[in-house]
């Protein structure tokens, strides 16, 4: 039996309350009704009230979110073809090249992977808008969700979709019947961290995005560098609490479908034994 | 045909989207500055056919690096980047280590607990997280207020827009990807070690160096690349948090486009930077092979 010694409970302590303080204090501050963000003066919501009225902003939200559930819904189809590719596809002329192409894009800084992006749309031609975000976020989202659909597909018993081609199932069918239900939850959390990754996209999204779109980040990002506001963090305790209810609903969910999953199989041994 | 289709759709989506533009980062890294648009030259013009393409090639030279190693701004943003994301990436290491220790060392049902909590800040908006800490570190900040109203000082400490505050910053941003590598190669480690250690006459702390230490070595050094990769090329912190003395290459590349618009310049800052990373890159892949290869 291993024991928390005090330095332990010290450290997490420490540690948590790094990792919260922040977050706990600007949303303590998106309710203060004075205009100076250091100085409390009471309880309000009226920054709340100010945001939704703040039509830039909206529009902004309605943009970052148009361009996250196309983006990520691309990402998750073409990322999940990228794993199978690399799991399954076995040799092919440039597998060495497709793989890096899966790889560089998490650890290319985003400047470059932005100007890089920029200047491939300006010598096409391409005007820069919500499409050229779109393309951009789901090129680099698709890595994520390659790496996480695969990392669940290298543990996938093959031999149950070879069971089902034996009996008959056409190749399409037998990845739609067997193999995506069992992938499912690695492709769900795929599509999360791609949705997560394009709503909080800044550096690429401003190399992208031209004069025409503006996206959440970008707003935030030049209202952020006139000082601190109360209606930004009004805007960020929104969003913190999106994600805080998103994140703990997805882990309870798939907490209890393992538990569900669990007991099936402990009553399907039963039955057979 | 099944596996071609399977193949090609991604491949020349990343072909399109991820190489091609790299390619022409490169050449315009060896291009001119011009006054037009686009603001370089040559263009490549296809319907000379071969002689456009002679043309093209022989313009192409590397003026743009000499001009990156004549300018004492360049070698100053390069070198103050390297040094930012190795003073930070210490920081996170000293701050991340108890913290995975602690969580091994915690009772196996608090421990996905301890994990999502780790986790769900890297779920929140980045740009967020670092926009938190200005209401912390400026001169009228909570921070100053708190360690005012204490006694600890008599004067605000300036905090914000020197590099202090970046790399509180990144040590913030970044400790999730500390914390995770260590804490799985430490909830391997098998106890009974210890416990013979100790059976065998070695104090606690000695047993720590001795056993505890070396075997999470893997996962200290994933981590390390995990926060300095990504700091290297930072630029939302040291523009948000640094000020203008603060010099990352990151923001360098970022004035150079947006501010200075020039596209040949910026593209060579790129390329360097991309040259710098390759190598703790090819570290960081070698540490993760030799795992893999231990692992089987």
């Amino acid at each position: 039996m291993r024991r928390l010694s005090w330095f332990n409970v010290t450290s997490l302590t420490l540690g948590f309350a790094f990792l919260y303080l922040p977050m706990v204090i600007l949303v303590i501050y998106s309710f203060n009704a004075s205009k100076l963000v250091t100085v409390w003066a009471g309880f309000s919501t009226k920054w709340y009230g100010e945001l939704l009225q703040n039509q830039a902003f909206l529009d902004a939200a309605w943009v970052t979110l148009k361009v996250g559930v196309a983006a990520s819904t691309l990402a998750t189809v073409l990322g999940t073809m990228a794993a199978l590719v690399l799991v399954r596809a076995g040799r092919f002329p440039g597998r060495t090249l497709f793989s890096g192409m899966i790889y560089a894009p998490l650890v290319m800084p985003e400047v470059i992977t932005g100007l890089s992006l920029l200047l491939l749309f300006i010598s096409l031609g391409v005007d820069r808008g919500v499409f050229t975000i779109i393309l951009a976020h789901t090129t680099f989202a698709m890595c994520y969700v390659s790496v996480v659909v695969s990392s669940r597909l290298v543990t996938f018993d093959q031999s149950l979709e070879e069971a089902a081609l034996d009996l008959g199932c056409s190749p399409f069918s037998a990845f739609r019947l067997v193999t995506l239900p069992i992938i499912a939850p690695a492709v769900i959390s795929g599509w999360l961290l791609a949705f997560t990754l394009s709503l909080d996209d800044l550096v690429i999204a401003s190399f992208t995005a031209g004069p025409s779109a503006t996206t959440l980040p970008i707003k935030i990002f030049s209202a952020v560098r006139l000082g601190v506001s109360p209606e930004i963090n009004a805007l960020c305790t929104i969003m913190i609490s999106i994600v805080a209810v998103g994140v703990i609903g997805t882990s309870l969910a798939t907490k209890r479908a393992a538990q569900r999953q669990k007991r099936d199989e402990q009553a399907a041994a039963r039955a057979a034994g | 045909m099944r596996k071609f289709s399977l193949v090609s759709v991604p491949y020349f989506w990343l072909l399109i989207l991820f190489l091609v533009p790299f390619l022409i980062v490169l050449k315009i890294s060896l291009s001119d500055t011009a006054l037009a648009i686009p603001p370089y030259t040559p263009t490549l013009d296809l319907s000379e056919g071969w002689a456009g393409f002679k043309a093209f090639w022989s313009e192409l030279d590397f003026e743009n690096f000499v001009f990156l190693t004549e300018d004492a701004l360049y070698w100053k943003a390069y070198l103050s980047s390297l040094q930012i994301a190795a003073i930070s990436t210490t920081l996170a290491l000293l701050v991340g280590f108890p913290i995975a220790y602690g969580m091994a060392q915690a009772p196996d049902e608090w421990r996905p607990t301890l994990m999502m909590l780790v986790i769900l800040p890297f779920w929140t908006s980045f740009l967020i997280r670092v926009y938190s800490w200005i209401g912390i570190l400026s001169t009228e900040g909570f921070l100053n207020q708190f360690l005012l109203w204490l006694g600890v000082i008599d004067a605000p400490l300036i905090i914000m827009n020197t590099k202090i505050a970046v790399y509180i910053g990144i040590v913030y941003t970044y400790l999730p990807f500390m914390i995770l590598p260590i804490y799985s190669a430490l909830e391997k480690l098998d106890g009974s070690l210890l416990e013979a250690a100790e059976d065998l006459g070695c104090t606690r702390t000695k047993a720590f160096w001795l056993i505890t230490i070396p075997l999470s070595r893997p996962g200290i050094i994933a981590g390390c690349f995990l926060v300095f990769i990504p700091a290297l090329g930072e630029f939302v912190i040291p523009s948000l948090l640094g000020g203008s003395e603060t010099l990352m290459i990151g923001k360098v590349l970022w004035e150079e486009f947006f501010n200075n618009r020039d596209w040949p310049v910026a593209s060579a800052v790129a390329v360097v930077l991309l040259a710098i990373l390759i190598i703790p890159i090819i570290l960081f892949q070698r540490n993760e092979q030799k795992q893999r290869e231990a692992g089987k």
